[in-house]
């Protein structure tokens, strides 16, 4: 414990740096900005913005970029509220009381419960983070490669089993994202893998940031371009001193909503498939389903804000933790900073926390501070970003665009990349009107490689003997678990069609598909 | 074409982009154990490719059996807006990489960023022009100056020459 505080000093020192500082500052207004627009979140502005860091060290640029995935959690709400549309998928819970609560002009008393909300949800999982990753990562330093291979398939599984998308379809995301990670030349035997019709650019290989801009970046434009063409109804926001304090009296009304939905959050938040979506759902839904009356939530109850804001943030943060300490994302967002690690010369895993303490503990003093200086800025800036969110879709998108661009080519410099980049957008976007998930993709691409390696070690420990997976005690209780999260979809599908096949007969033959 | 006919058409294309993964990965490599040396260099991608045909297969068949949503449904896959905007963005960007092999990123840019402001989305002259010039300086100044990646320039390369000279 003590151990813990001093490395946390150290790490607050590290977040206080000048340079640190200021990269967080600038992480959380960016956060803010996208997470309120409309069709942006955090993936995106991630995506978008990791080739812009090359600029400063690893330790300014994860801050920067962790800011930014901080402050588009508090953003999401700006635009659920006042527009009515959730500003990321991470706030679509937000909508069902924070809009009705807008049409009754409380809006500015709607925009601070969020972001007190948020603060909680971030405080409360930053501690919790603090507290769990030492020993979790001290606990991974045992892990030899069968153990990571089995990690990441259980990784994996969680998105075929608690995904909740058609199964064949998360099955093939994950898979396209594996095979195009082994593009280029091969590391064990040095021979090129997979050039496509011969095509030199494909001997660098696909870099992970090329499909992630693509997916992330140009695919998510088209969508919203498709999706936003309506009129957008602006709820105006009237702010007054005695207002935010009376909106501050009001916090322990729903602070106890707050903190459990941030549990909640954290926990949900850690499972690679989950994340802040599903966890401010279910905390949407578990807060209600313990209220004394469930019929106010949806009308405007202050509850039905506080509960999936909170978990929200907290998901994020608690996304983090297997990425640190085990070298597992927990979410789209994180797969994107893990590659970024990659790129910064950085092995992700249990080893950072000894051998790049200041990395490590530089990030995680810095999210105690994010988290108040978004709240600040929240606070203060809620004017400024309900008028920013009347930007013209059609200025936003082109300048989007250029950052795509710009971004795909940073890294290897190549206009092959940024040509990948469209078609990858393309097809993604297609893809995703066709209900195919793609987070598993980006997912799989940023640790195919990792995959592929840790899976050839240890067939060469055990002299090509598969069983290796299962006979190692943590290694199989891993594979054990994916298997079972594999099978769930299967089982819960023909529980559900016995039970429709029981409850009407003209139903039943469609009750097949997907989980929820 | 309606949405059950493109969830087919895909479920037909993915079938046909996992075989070709799995002929290209046994191209010259091995996909089976290499004494001393591990599993081949193809197994990885080919075993993983033949997963990723299956489950493709099992894609079209769900289709084909009316099980996922999107082959139940009737209506059409994209209307005549839709196409008409996400056509019109996504030649305007192959426009502009193919503008960037010729005339340069930075000159493509200003057109690309124009004809989008002005014409998709009908604002005014002056805020067309501003950004269409305004976004490239700031790009310029951020890849060239402060993150010294050289964007491509084609054969406008010799106007930044006297740039070069007060930068450097």
């Amino acid at each position: 414990m003590e151990e813990i505080l001093l490395h946390l000093g150290d790490g607050l020192l590290e977040a206080f740096h000048p340079l640190n500082f200021a990269m967080m500052l600038i992480g959380c207004v960016i956060g803010l900005f996208i997470g309120a627009m409309p069709g942006l979140g955090s993936v995106n502005g991630v995506a978008i913005l990791l080739p812009v860091t090359f600029l400063v060290p690893p330790n300014a640029a994860i801050i920067f970029l962790a800011a930014i995935y901080y402050g588009a959690m508090y953003g999401g709400a700006v635009s659920s509220i006042t527009l009515g549309i959730p500003g990321a998928s991470t706030a679509v819970a937000t909508v069902f009381d924070g809009r009705p609560m807008a049409a009754q002009g409380k809006a500015d008393q709607a925009l601070s419960i969020a972001a007190f909300s948020s603060f909680v949800g971030g405080t409360v999982s930053v501690v919790l983070f603090t507290l769990f990753a030492p020993p979790l990562a001290d606990f991974a330093l045992r892990f030899g490669p069968p153990e990571e291979f089995a990690l990441m398939m259980l990784a994996f599984a969680t998105f075929v089993g608690l995904g909740g998308d058609d199964i064949p379809k998360t099955i093939f995301s994950i898979c396209i994202g594996l095979v195009l990670a082994t593009v280029g030349l091969d590391i064990v035997s040095g021979r090129p893998r997979l050039i496509f019709f011969d095509i030199s650019g494909f001997y660098h290989g696909i870099n992970f940031l090329v499909l992630a801009i693509g997916i992330y970046g140009i695919g998510e434009i088209l969508w919203t371009l498709e999706t936003t063409r309506g009129d957008v109804q602006v709820h105006r926001v009237r702010t007054t001193w005695r207002g935010f304090v009376e909106n501050v009296k009001r916090v322990r009304t729903y602070i106890g909503t707050a903190v459990m939905g941030s549990f909640l959050g954290y926990f949900v938040g850690i499972l690679p498939a989950a994340g802040a979506t599903p966890g401010s759902l279910m905390a949407y839904g578990m807060a209600k389903a313990m209220s004394d009356r469930p019929e106010t939530y949806g009308q405007g109850n202050p509850k039905g804000i506080a509960a999936p804001e909170s978990a929200n943030n907290a998901a994020s943060t608690g996304s983090m933790l297997p990425m640190l300490t085990l070298g597992i994302p927990g979410s789209p967002t994180t797969a994107i900073l893990l590659g970024g690690m990659i790129i910064w010369g950085l092995r992700p895993g249990p080893l950072l926390f000894t051998e790049h303490p200041d990395f490590v503990w530089g990030l995680i003093g810095s999210l105690y501070m994010a988290n108040l200086a978004t709240l600040i800025f929240n606070l203060a800036l809620i004017p400024v970003f309900a008028r920013v969110l009347m930007l013209k879709f059609t200025i936003l998108a082109p300048v989007i665009f250029v950052l795509c661009v710009v971004g795909g080519f940073a890294p290897t410099q190549t206009l092959h990349d940024v040509w990948l980049m469209l078609l990858f957008g393309v097809v993604g976007y297609l893809l995703r009107k066709l209900d195919y998930p793609v987070a598993p993709a980006v997912l799989a691409i940023v640790l195919g490689p990792l995959a592929e390696q840790s899976m050839r070690q240890s067939l060469l420990m055990s002299q090509g003997e598969p069983s290796i997976f299962v006979t190692r005690p943590l290694s199989g209780m891993f594979v054990a678990l994916a298997v079972l999260l594999f099978c769930y979809p299967i089982y819960h599908a023909r529980r559900r069609r016995k039970a429709s096949a029981k409850d009407s007969e003209d139903q039943n033959g469609k009750a097949g598909g997907t989980p929820t | 074409m309606t949405v059950r006919r493109a969830e087919l058409v895909m479920a037909v294309a993915l079938i046909v982009a996992s075989i070709g993964l799995m002929y290209k990965s046994t191209d010259g490599l091995s996909i089976g154990w290499v004494r001393g040396a591990g599993p081949g260099s193809g197994a990885w991608p080919f075993w993983i490719s033949t997963i990723m045909l299956l489950s493709a297969v099992a894609i079209l068949a769900r289709a084909w059996k009316r099980v996922t949503p999107a082959s139940k449904s009737e209506e059409p896959f994209m209307d005549w807006f839709t196409v008409r905007i996400i056509g019109i963005t996504v030649l305007a960007l192959a426009l502009l990489l193919v503008g960037t092999h010729f005339v340069g990123l930075y000159v493509s840019l200003i057109a690309f960023l124009f004809f989008y402001i002005k014409v998709v989305g009908r604002h005014s002259l002056l805020t067309s022009l501003a950004l269409a010039l305004a976004i490239p300086i700031v790009v310029f100044f951020f890849f060239e100056y402060l993150l010294v990646i050289p964007l491509p320039k084609g054969i406008t390369e010799p106007l930044f020459y006297p740039i070069y000279d007060l930068m450097y």
